[in-house]
């Protein structure tokens, strides 16, 4: 827990507020050639793709795609049978998951990984624990971005709707102050108003602070409303890279691989 | 009404001794879902480790002291090395490999030690407080055993709820993955886990142990009591295991008290609890309905 946190300890107050940041739009997060698998099973198949800094970026896909296995690669949960990942140009392919956050990357898995045991409190300090001592004021600050979540702080976790546990957890991992937020599903089993309002967040927080996001969505039209570029995954394969508007608007591409 | 005080005190302090081994076995049931029937011999091969200690002619309390790292060091080293291989594997093979381990450091305590009977000190005094003509149970050395497994719980309830570390060492037991994606040292929590329950099963060893002998086996009993007392209060409780070891302890010192011939029939009876627990309320006295779902 007392990794080195790099260039983002000089940003102090701000949750999601990272400093000496790449410029936006130059690529953050890149992916060559990744390929994973589960015994026999290939999972994902020469993936390749860029997240730029203070970017959206939403990786779509049916079911089964390899959105879960893409996230779980980059951060060392899966290790890849060939192919790099590198985060503003360090190779951490085969760095420890745990070092990870260390190097500005926060991994919201899948189901949303609360820690259900725990009060809600405790989740946030959770997040910021590899840090070591955090001012009260950074969690004041993701109280005041999910306030919902605020008037539970002392509950315990699994007392908390679906929609509370995704603010819950992307406030968790904005305390880790992370330069690149890695989300998948964040969407999965939540009402539309709720879907609106987490990723309407989430363009604010690109927007005003510079965060950079690798969405995993297999909502495609939610995804690609709030992302700036898009990737369409099948079968393990990236099928196609382009700015989110044109995804939306081409009709064919749409029908065959987003499902709307 | 003397007996009853009596029959009540011995109940609690034996229980006392159970709610710790419990504890011990509940604190790595609930972060790595193994139960560890090494403890018992663990915590054995202590209370030899404190008997040569003090049979070299150090004080008892040096030799506690020594014992408490010991069980440390050798439950924080069981996991880095026999039990980290087997972890996240088929439930059966850390089974397996407690069991092998119960009997293995039992035999080496046997070898090392003999498997004679050799009485083993207590600090405190065995005499009872005497009012007018009625002697109350509350010995010193009673005293001693509640007060000692008392502030060992204070002390771990500080350190899961106030420090980072013990924060630390919560998420890695429910939230292995998250926890590591948030860059806990989860291998280090967990080692460390294992080295704090064994200082507990340790502790209970050496109070238990305390005015008595002790032996290769003579834990065999109290891994028994303490196993039931954690499935009362439900496996993954903590307070479950301390209040299942009180209840344990009561209700086995009514049995062996007030039952003609109780005390031949105090083993079977912590069976007999443990049963109609379980036919009542299948997850323990403590069982929450909001087992791990994250
Ligand atoms: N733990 C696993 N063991 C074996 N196969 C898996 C595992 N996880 C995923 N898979 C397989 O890998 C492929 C990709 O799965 P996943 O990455 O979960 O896709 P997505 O998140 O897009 O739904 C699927 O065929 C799935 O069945
Ligand atoms: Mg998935």
């Amino acid at each position: 827990m007392t990794d080195a946190h790099g260039s983002t300890a000089v940003s102090a107050g701000a949750a999601a507020g990272a400093g000496g940041r790449a410029a936006p739009g130059t690529a953050l997060l890149e992916v060559d050639g990744l390929t994973s698998a589960y015994g026999p099973v290939r999972a994902l198949d020469g993936v390749t793709l860029s997240a730029e800094a203070g970017r959206i970026t939403a990786v779509l896909g049916a079911n089964g795609a390899g959105k879960t296995t893409l996230l779980r690669t980059i951060s060392g949960l899966v290790r890849p049978q060939a192919g790099r990942v590198t985060l503003d140009g360090e190779d951490i392919t085969r760095a420890p998951v745990e070092a990870m956050v260390g190097k500005g990357m926060a991994h919201v898995p899948e189901g949303r990984g609360v820690i259900a045991e725990l009060t809600v409190d405790e989740n946030l300090r959770v997040g910021s624990l590899f840090r070591g001592k955090v001012e009260r004021s950074e969690f004041d600050r993701v109280y005041d971005i999910f306030p919902r979540i605020a008037e539970r702080r002392d509950n315990a976790a699994h007392t908390l709707s679906g929609g509370e546990r995704q603010m819950l957890v992307i406030g968790r991992a904005l305390l880790a102050q992370p330069r690149i937020l890695l989300l998948d599903e964040p969407s999965l089993g939540l009402a539309p108003r709720i879907v609106a309002q987490i990723f309407g967040l989430l363009r604010k927080l690109v927007d005003s602070e510079g965060l950079s996001v690798l969405l995993v969505e297999q909502n495609a039209r939610s995804a690609l409303s709030v992302a700036d570029v898009g990737v369409v995954l099948n079968l393990g394969r990236v099928v196609v890279t382009d700015q989110a508007r044109s995804l939306m608007a081409d009709e064919g591409l749409r029908h065959a691989y987003l499902g709307f | 009404m003397q007996q009853f005080v009596n029959v009540t005190l011995s109940g609690l302090t034996q229980g006392m001794i159970y709610s710790a081994f419990a504890l011990a076995l509940v604190l790595i049931w609930r972060s790595t879902r193994i139960v560890n029937f090494a403890q018992g011999s663990m915590a054995a091969a202590t209370a030899f480790i404190a008997l040569a200690i003090i049979n070299a002619g150090a004080s008892y309390w040096v030799a506690l002291v020594v014992a408490l790292i010991a069980g440390f060091v050798m439950g924080a080293l069981v996991e880095r090395i026999i039990i980290r291989p087997v972890e996240g594997g088929p439930e059966l093979n850390a089974v397996i490999v407690t069991l092998g381990l119960f009997v293995a450091i039992q035999a080496l305590i046997a070898i090392i030690a003999g498997s004679s009977f050799q009485s083993f000190p207590t600090p405190f005094g065995v005499r009872g407080f005497t009012i007018g003509d009625t002697t109350i149970a509350l010995t010193p050395t009673s005293l001693y055993v509640i007060g000692s497994v008392l502030v060992v719980m204070a002390l771990l309830v500080a350190l899961f709820r106030f420090t980072r570390t013990g924060l630390a060492m919560r998420a890695s037991a429910f939230g292995q993955e998250v926890a590591r994606l948030l860059g806990v040292r989860v291998g280090r929590m967990l080692t460390l886990g294992w080295g704090l329950a064994a200082v507990v099963g340790s502790l209970s060893g050496l109070l238990i142990a305390g005015g008595g002998f002790v032996y290769p086996a003579y834990m065999d009993s109290l891994i028994v009591f303490g196993f039931v007392a954690a499935v009362l209060g439900g496996l993954d409780s903590p307070i479950g295991a301390i209040v299942g070891g009180l209840i344990l302890g009561l209700a086995l010192s009514y049995i062996s008290g007030y039952v003609d011939r109780g005390s031949a029939l105090v083993n079977v009876s912590a069976l007999v609890i443990l049963m109609v627990v379980l036919l009542v309320r299948p997850g323990g006295l403590f069982a929450s309905s909001t087992a791990r779902r994250a």
